[in-house]
């Protein structure tokens, strides 16, 4: 395997992803995420200088909405799902 | 002993003044219950798409054509990745590789009373993020998402400032020119304009820049300075020490005056920004750029002079009333409705600026309306109320918008020029105080002066003095 | 014979005619469903009561004329990442396992607009990644040819409900090959339109600038009529596109004379089953009998495609799941100790270990230092396959391959090694990649009975050619039904 994932990687990549991964489930995402580095980096035998990175298929632009709102109270709405809801706002962990 | 030169470039976050947020219909104003403008778009839920509001396009470009910047005329938005409650998607839609405007530039007036410009390296689109309220004894954190998706422009300038007054001087200019195109209110309290601090310092005369430190969380021009002078001593003093400084992110707590890192192993910095696959790309075309140029209000420069050559106001006074959009958008609506620009300007010369100190309030904070004060004006024309009435009845619009012809009327502060009533109590005047009488006749014009203070004590002051002065002058004859 | 052995159209012929009630209809699919569920594990969530309520809805609109159209009353199921309000949606994670949304997905809408009864929602690989419907957190789905081996994925459930006759027809998802590809494996036909042809509005994104919803239908006629119902210039999705040639159905018409079909020889190497080769080149053969003129040529990069679909697709999903988080909506993990650790917990026990290998990888390639060699270097190859394609347009019409390089493989064969299992979406990725078209239609069976799809790629915008070409060749043989129709 070409590409070798550290521990540490693992580690910031989980960070970055906000996952924990157990010590089996470690050992696999660095074997897996190597191998499927070693198989995109076949991307490198394409010589694509001059070449514009493609986001979309095809050229639409401009689409755009007029500044008007709607004067619906989304509250419920919003709020049907929450896990944990206090008054009329969702309820977290304190982040301070 | 070394000296040290601060080394100053800002991020500037300034709310736009759209109706609605930048990517759904939710509306955009202040307040209202916690989470009630929201909808699936500005609250992440899965399987929501944004569309982008075209007035947010064109406010950014018209603060970039007015600070001079090159506009991107083929710009996208990027995602910007990181988890926080406030943030509904975890990630944030802004702008990194291709922002809308580039490579701008503001002239400030420095302390010294010389000019200088300011870079503006780019200002670019993005969402605002929701409120958390945390209480302070319990385990939680609330979020709301009504400010979730309020449009920002963020105006990164050149690191080009020396010193917190030229940091204040060129938020100011900033200010001036945003709220001149209607494109934002820019309150500082409020946090429709919110600043970060890029600081570095440099022993005088090094030709490279320090490591530098961004301060968040600064709220009001006094919090800037005290934060920059808090850093710049910190940053010296670590220098001095022979200490490190560490490129990070400080929370700065103006009531303990000093700032914090925001280090956090959680927070790794690398935001993984690719282009938002959501949105397509915007083309500007020339005839658009055109179109929004044409359609540039008055800054402040015009207006100054057309104050000048319209309305025939000194330049210090026009300079003071344009130095604030709200000011000059008082003068003028008010001149509009009473005619009136000389009397207009010298009350937010005088009143005006006397009850903002005392008040400690800025120009934005005025309440009042152009309706009560062209009013006002009229009824001191008509002499319907002396100068000392005005002044008190000016309080009272000032502190509450009242209407002062209805005011002086329930108050009974309306000048007596009714001829007769006025007549016969100078008359009473004249009987009771014939020292006084004696005295103006013997040649002690100024004895006068006490018959006019007697009649206006009867009159329980609501006399017109020019009046009284002509009656008494005429009975005394 | 049972109501659900018609095609959607057939069957929406008789509802008109007044032969058959909505009602009868909907009672059919569920009692189907209800019989067969046990083996193929098709569906997610049915909620019948609402069903036969919908049905009476439907069916007074179709005595008051409102609905008029050819798929009035006929019961229709839906992927599982398509939002349906007041209907738990659950991309088939445990992270979504309670989320009822307050919208519905456009697309949807447009077949509520129709007058579609929907059934259920479907079973699918957890948020539409992966290729067999394994790995969804409510059990695999069963392939209705042979309950030992998977349906395909990631719309394998309703490529599934469509081939044991448990709906008429259903809407499923396609990022690399995710309707094209169980639509083979289920012996059913399945189109992706033209990326933007169908608004995403409500699809719980994968791949954003990949995703389409696309038709699961018994024929090619169901798919035109389907397609020209879903399809729908939508204001809430930037991506959806104007079009003025959605009028599928009447590129119906069995005449490919003089139709330019190219056979890429790329697609025909390594790793191809005998006997999925040799079924379509017979329905190439069939074609050229009918006046195709069929050529093979180089498309050239197909090998690149799998590698750079899996950096922009993990990339992209790597933050649209992100908003997964314990906050809004969906799973909470129960004891936490502060946020980080309540995001870190919530997400590792919601996510399925597919989702969070293609999170990490996607992070990963992301991550500073990394995101030109690998997220820039895929949107290059990207705009280098579409250069291709491009190309072989100016030749040809339609483009004719496998839909897939095997049949179904065997339940638990795929998951032990990814990158084989990646590998079996080689002919259906690029199609994602340059945003074109695809269709992949029954063309045979293998030794084991197990079906093999032939697929049909179009240039952008080209979908009446693929229709026309399929439905020529679809004339040329009877519809099989499964075992468990």
């Amino acid at each position: 395997m070409a590409n070798i994932i550290s521990d540490e990687t693992i580690e910031y990549v989980g960070i970055l992803a906000k996952l924990e991964l157990s010590a089996e489930e470690r050992e696999n995402a660095k074997k897996d995420i190597g191998e499927m580095l070693d198989y995109i980096d076949k991307l490198n035998e394409l010589d694509t200088s001059g070449v514009e990175p493609m986001s979309h298929a095809f050229p639409v632009n401009n689409v755009f909405r007029e500044d008007v709102p709607s004067e619906d109270d989304g509250r419920e709405k919003t709020l049907a799902n929450a896990p944990e809801r206090g008054g009329d706002s969702f309820v977290v962990p304190k982040t301070i | 002993m070394k000296q040290f030169e601060t080394v100053i470039g800002l991020e500037v976050h300034v709310e736009l003044a759209t109706k609605t947020k930048i990517f759904c219909s939710c509306s955009t104003e202040f307040g209202g219950e916690p989470n009630s403008h929201t909808c699936p778009v500005c609250t992440g839920m899965p399987g929501s798409l944004p569309v982008l509001n075209k007035q947010v396009v064109e406010y950014a470009i018209a603060v970039g054509l007015a600070t001079n910047c090159t506009i991107t005329q083929n710009c996208k938005f990027d995602r910007k990745n990181y988890f926080y409650p406030d943030n509904p998607q975890n990630y944030q839609i802004s702008q990194l590789y291709l922002p809308i405007c580039r490579d701008g530039s503001v002239e400030i007036e420095t302390e010294d009373g010389g000019r200088k410009n300011i870079g503006i390296h780019e200002i670019h689109m993005e969402e605002d993020a929701g409120k958390l309220v945390h209480d302070e004894w319990g385990e939680n954190s609330l979020v709301d998402f009504n400010r979730s998706g309020v449009p920002l422009i963020e105006i990164v300038s050149e690191p080009d400032m020396r010193s917190a007054d030229e940091v204040v001087a060129y938020l100011e200019k900033l200010r001036l020119i945003i709220q001149y195109l209607g494109a934002s209110d820019c309150k500082l309290q409020e946090g429709s304009m919110r600043a970060d601090v890029n600081l570095s310092v440099r022993e005088a005369g090094a030709s490279e820049f320090g490591t530098r430190t961004e301060m968040k969380n600064l709220n009001s021009f006094k919090a800037i300075r005290r934060a920059i002078e808090g850093e710049r001593e910190r940053q010296i003093d670590l220098i001095e020490s022979g200490q490190k400084i560490i490129q990070e992110t400080r929370r700065w707590d103006d009531a303990k005056e000093y700032s914090y890192a925001m280090r956090s192993k959680e927070d790794a910095q690398d935001y993984r920004y690719f282009p938002e696959p959501d949105l397509v790309p915007i083309i500007i075309s020339d005839e658009w750029l055109d179109e929004i140029r044409s359609r540039q209000p008055e800054l402040r420069t015009e207006k100054l002079e057309r104050y000048k050559r319209e309305f025939n106001i000194p330049e210090y006074d026009a300079g003071i009333i344009t130095s604030n959009k709200k000011l000059a958008d008082i003068f003028e609506e008010t001149t509009a409705i009473c005619n009136n620009p000389k009397k207009v300007s010298n009350w937010l010369m005088v009143e005006t600026m006397r009850l903002l100190k005392e008040h400690e309030m800025e120009p934005e904070q005025i309440t009042f309306s152009p309706e009560n004060l062209a009013k006002l004006i009229q009824l001191t024309e008509d002499r319907a109320v002396n100068s000392s009435v005005a002044k008190e009845v000016f309080e009272k619009i000032f502190e509450e918008d009242i209407d002062p012809e209805k005011y002086v009327e329930e108050h009974g502060l309306k000048a007596v020029s009714d001829d007769g009533a006025l007549r016969s109590t100078i008359e009473k005047v004249i009987a009771d105080n014939p020292q006084s009488v004696e005295d103006y006749k013997g040649g002690k014009k100024k004895a006068i002066g006490f018959l006019v203070g007697q009649t206006m004590k009867a009159m329980q002051g609501k006399a017109d003095p020019a009046m009284v002065n002509k009656i008494l002058a005429e009975l005394l004859q | 014979m049972s109501l659900m052995n018609l095609t959607a159209v057939e069957l929406g012929k008789k509802i008109k005619a007044g032969e058959v009630s909505v009602e009868e209809a909907a009672k059919e699919a569920l009692a189907a469903a209800a019989k067969k569920e046990k083996a193929v594990n098709s569906f997610v969530t049915i909620d019948e009561e609402k069903v036969l309520a919908q049905a009476k809805e439907v069916q007074r609109g179709i005595d008051a004329g409102k609905y008029t159209g050819p798929l009035a009353g006929v019961p229709a199921a839906v992927k599982d990442n398509m939002c349906t309000e007041g209907m738990l949606t659950t991309c088939s994670s445990k992270i979504l396992g309670n989320f009822v949304p307050t919208y519905t997905c456009e697309a949807v809408l447009n077949l509520e607009r129709a007058g579609a009864v929907i059934i259920g929602k479907t079973n699918m690989d957890e948020f539409a990644m992966g290729s067999t419907t394994e790995t969804s957190a409510f059990g695999a789905t069963k392939n209705p040819w042979n309950t030992e081996h998977v349906p395909g994925g990631s719309s394998g459930g309703s490529c599934a409900a469509v081939a044991a006759e448990e709906c008429s027809y259903a809407l499923g998802s396609d990022t690399g090959g995710s309707i094209r590809q169980p639509s083979s494996f289920c012996g059913v036909t399945g189109m992706k339109p033209t990326y933007g042809t169908v608004s995403r509005y409500g699809l719980i994104a994968y791949g954003s600038s990949l995703d389409q919803i696309g038709p699961v239908a018994k024929d090619v006629t169901d798919c035109a009529v389907i397609l020209e119902a879903i399809a729908s210039h939508d204001k809430k999705d930037s991506t959806s596109i104007e079009r003025k040639d959605c009028d599928f159905s009447t590129a119906l018409v069995d005449d490919v004379w003089g139709m330019k079909i190219g056979i890429p020889r790329d697609y025909f190497g390594e790793g191809l089953d005998p006997e999925v080769r040799d079924a379509v080149m017979a329905a190439a053969k069939e074609l050229e009998k009918k006046g195709a003129v069929i050529e093979e040529f180089d498309l050239s990069l197909v090998e690149y495609a799998i590698p750079a679909y899996y950096v922009i697709a993990c990339a992209e999903a790597s933050s649209n799941l992100a908003r997964f988080d314990g906050v809004k909506y969906g799973y909470r993990t129960d004891g936490f100790a502060g946020l980080h650790n309540m995001y870190k917990k919530t997400r590792s026990e919601g996510f399925g270990a597919e989702v969070k290998r293609r999170i990490m990888l996607g992070s990963f390639v992301l991550s500073s230092g990394y995101y030109d060699a690998y997220y820039l270097k895929a949107l290059r190859t990207k705009a280098l396959i579409k250069q291709a394609f491009d190309k072989a347009f100016e030749k040809y019409d339609v483009i004719l391959g496998p839909a897939a390089p095997t049949t179904a493989p065997r339940i638990g064969d795929s998951l032990s090694d990814p990158i084989k299992m990646y590998l079996g979406d080689i002919y259906t990725i690029s199609v994602n990649l340059a945003g074109l078209p695809g269709i992949s239609l029954p063309c045979g069976r293998d030794s084991g009975g197990l079906p093999i799809g032939v697929q049909l790629i179009g240039n952008c915008f080209g979908e009446k050619e693929i229709i026309r070409a399929a439905y020529a060749f679809e004339q040329t043989r009877e519809y099989e039904h499964s075992p468990l129709a």
